[in-house]
């Protein structure tokens, strides 16, 4: 085990060297750089431009060095906690971002959590009912969740919230709690708001990964095991739970290193439209306004999560699946 | 027993005839497959998935339907009632209008009543009531005679001919409401399906090429080669989709030319996309190269080119259709994603996304919720690609 955990860790720098490859070369790829767009901006407002100070900004902020020496200073003022400067909001990139990464992480998680509690409930119940109708429903509602964008989703909901309830539904906390240090109260504003981001990230998720435990449950309850132990009298409730479940479980695993990229990819736009303080609108800006080094540090943090995520999902499954520890290899 | 005497054994063998039969002798008869047996036994694989995928009747339903999409997207201009631009002035947000066929218990025809605006004098916003005085016909298979009906077929040919007309320029039908400039939603869903549904197949032709050429190098080759191609896989398929997309597309330069962001766009979608084809190529020539019929062929000195080509790609191409129209609707979810976030194609394009980026604000919404419409068709397009995927997956493998 201890083998397995060191080679996934050290395969794990190679992946994440190259993803910040990627995403310097991305961040790099528009033409010009921000202060060209500053310039122009200036000269289009008909204000002077000095150019010795753009001169002293394009030395300070690194512009003027080959792309290949500003990415080896980005990537070691990375691992060193320093994500650059943001140009468009004049502030370190790691002030703006703290709070968002952590709503983000909090977003995320609760997410993954939703999507194993109800599809484990669903997938259960519909699995042991199969032809029944309420399959038929689950099977319907699922394939509806998997077509409907999660951005319209969150669209039509806020749409019906308004019209029935008379309530708006968008944020992530009470406006009030903004910009305040964390307290209790902030907290619990967060908890009240999260679970409608939550749904509505969450819902083709949940959809497939009841499809998914749907299917596994019965191909297992068909295994001659399961009839032996319904011939030999063993109450259909254990029948159900000692065995067929657990193995049928392993997708809820196996699976998070295809789900977390969704469930980010979601909460992107999601957070667009409910206008949730994470990373969606400043990411959408800072892409649009050519922040390098803010866009960077959040395509940097969302690609991290997921390399984490997948790492922290292949350990599971290696400490639960025996054939994967043993050979060593990766689990796909 | 010798109670009952059998009469037959009274008679000698004279009496009985023997038959000889005149047909010639056929010592296989029994292994001679009927008509309809034959056509079975010898059916090719396509015959076989058609037949399987026959009995799927939701994939046919969803085949039917999308192939009915894509002929609207074709003969879009004559589907639409208006042309694309066509600005109504005095009816901007126009509300939807239902169609009605008995005007005072009069049987008339399909109509839909006109309206009569009166501005709110605090929102200074219009307000639009159905006026049952005014009846406005809906006409079939016309031709034109209103402004906004003529239109140049694919750029071609001029013409005014429409499935659909209202009767006159006073007498407007704004089936699905009208938009901020009075244009005609209906209008322009119809015109937005030419590029939100050909978006997704032009990139998986170009993902599937992609897909292929580098699935099976790393499938074929193996070694070295196919550890990297694993590798920059995985690490392509750790990125989140979207972010990575937005990143993608905020990159295009804002001077290029609506075609030139069509196809980047389309590029952009297809360089997420190849990477699970890739994977999906490369396992399956990696376990039919260990199959008998390519040992054979290898073993008779066919070259590598013509055992890829004749022997394993044929027998995994289904497969690949299969996940192909399952990688479609994601390429449709993410244009339709990145021109809702004003990322992708910019207006005069005009695609389902574009379009409801006029909806992205919940002001907006709450007043105008038919702006939300083309939500409809991308939702119904992306559930039948499903459906068809679904059919074809099942189908692909007919010797199951």
């Amino acid at each position: 085990m201890l083998r397995y955990i060191a080679h996934r860790l050290l395969l794990m720098i190679p992946t994440l060297l190259a993803v910040s490859a990627i995403v310097f070369i991305i961040i790099q790829l528009p033409p010009g750089d921000y202060l060209e767009t500053l310039i122009a901006e200036m000269q289009s407002r008909g204000e002077a431009v000095d150019q010795n100070q753009i001169a002293a900004l394009r030395e300070a902020y690194g512009l003027d060095k080959s792309p290949v020496e500003q990415y080896f200073s980005w990537l070691f003022g990375l691992l060193q906690g320093d994500f650059g400067w943001s140009f468009e909001h004049n502030r370190p990139v790691s002030e703006l971002i703290g709070q968002r990464i952590l709503l983000t992480f909090v977003v995320t998680f609760s997410t993954i959590l939703f999507i194993w509690v109800v599809s484990f409930a669903i997938g259960t119940y519909v699995a042991t009912r199969q032809y029944s109708v309420s399959d038929h429903v689950a099977t319907l509602i699922g394939y509806l969740g998997l077509a409907t964008p999660n951005f319209l989703l969150a669209l039509v909901l806020m749409y019906f919230a308004n019209q029935w309830f008379d309530i708006s539904i968008g944020g992530i906390m009470d406006d009030e709690y903004r910009n305040q240090p964390w307290s209790f109260a902030k907290i619990g504003s967060v908890l009240e708001h999260l679970w409608i981001p939550v749904i509505v990230i969450g819902t083709s998720g949940t959809a497939g990964m009841i499809r998914r435990l749907r299917a596994n449950l019965l191909d297992e309850l068909q295994k001659q095991y399961v009839v032996t132990g319904r011939a030999k009298g063993l109450h259909p409730r254990k029948l159900l739970w000692k065995y067929p479940l657990r193995v049928a479980l392993n997708p809820f695993i196996a699976d998070i290193g295809s789900i977390l990229p969704e469930v980010i990819s979601g909460s992107a736009v999601v957070a667009v439209v409910l206008n949730l303080d994470i990373t969606g609108r400043m990411l959408l800006d800072a892409l649009r306004a050519q922040d390098m080094f803010l866009a960077g540090s959040f395509l940097m943090f969302l690609a991290m999560l997921v390399v984490i995520g997948t790492l922290l999902s292949d350990l599971a499954l290696a400490a639960l699946d025996p054939r994967i520890r043993l050979s060593g290899g990766t689990t796909r | 027993m010798t109670e009952t005497r059998d009469p037959r054994d009274d008679k000698t063998p004279e009496d009985v005839p023997h038959f000889v039969s005149d047909a010639p002798f056929d010592p296989d008869i029994e292994v001679v497959l009927t008509e309809e047996q034959e056509k079975y036994y010898m059916a090719s694989q396509w015959r076989l998935m058609w037949w399987k995928l026959r009995r799927h009747k939701i994939a046919v339903a969803a085949g039917i339907f999308l192939l009915l999409m894509y002929l609207i997207a074709v003969f879009a201009e004559v589907v639409a009632p208006y042309e694309l631009q066509h600005r109504d002035v005095r009816h901007t947000f126009a509300p939807p209008q239902g169609i009605h066929l008995f005007h005072e218990g009069k049987l008339v025809g399909p109509f839909v009543y006109g309206f009569t605006s009166k501005r709110d004098p605090e929102t200074l916003q219009k307000i639009y009531t159905a006026d049952k005085s005014k009846v406005n016909r809906i006409r079939f298979f016309c031709a034109g005679g209103y402004r906004g009906s003529e239109y140049e077929f694919w750029g071609l040919f001029k013409g005014d001919f429409h499935l659909i007309c209202p009767e006159s320029n006073r007498k407007p039908v704004f089936l699905l409401g009208t938009d901020r400039l009075g244009r005609d939603m209906f209008s322009r869903i119809v015109y937005g399906s030419r590029i939100s549904l050909t978006i997704g197949l032009i990139g998986i032709v170009l993902s599937f090429t992609l897909g292929i050429v580098i699935g099976g190098i790393a499938g074929f080759y193996g070694g070295i080669v196919d550890n990297l191609i694993q590798r920059l896989i995985e690490i392509l398929k750790s990125f989140p989709r979207l972010p990575l997309w937005m990143a993608l597309s905020a990159a295009l330069p804002a001077k290029w030319s609506p075609v030139y962001i069509y196809f980047g766009i389309t590029l952009i979608l297809a360089m997420l996309d190849w990477p699970s084809l890739a994977r999906a190529v490369r396992s399956k020539l990696l376990s039919l190269r260990e199959e008998d019929f390519a040992v054979a062929a290898n073993l008779m000195g066919a070259s590598t080119k013509r055992i890829i080509g004749k022997h394993l790609v044929p027998s995994f191409a289904s497969h690949l259709i299969a996940s192909a129209s399952l990688a479609i609707p994601e390429m449709i979810l993410g244009e339709t994603a990145l021109s809702f976030l004003g990322l992708g194609l910019r207006p005069p394009v005009t695609s389902w996304g574009v379009l409801l980026n006029e909806a992205q604000n919940i002001q907006v919404v709450v007043l105008y919720p038919w702006l939300m419409a083309p939500m409809i068709p991308v939702i119904l397009v992306i559930l039948a690609f499903n459906f068809l995927g679904d059919g074809l997956r099942d189908a692909a493998d007919p010797y199951k």
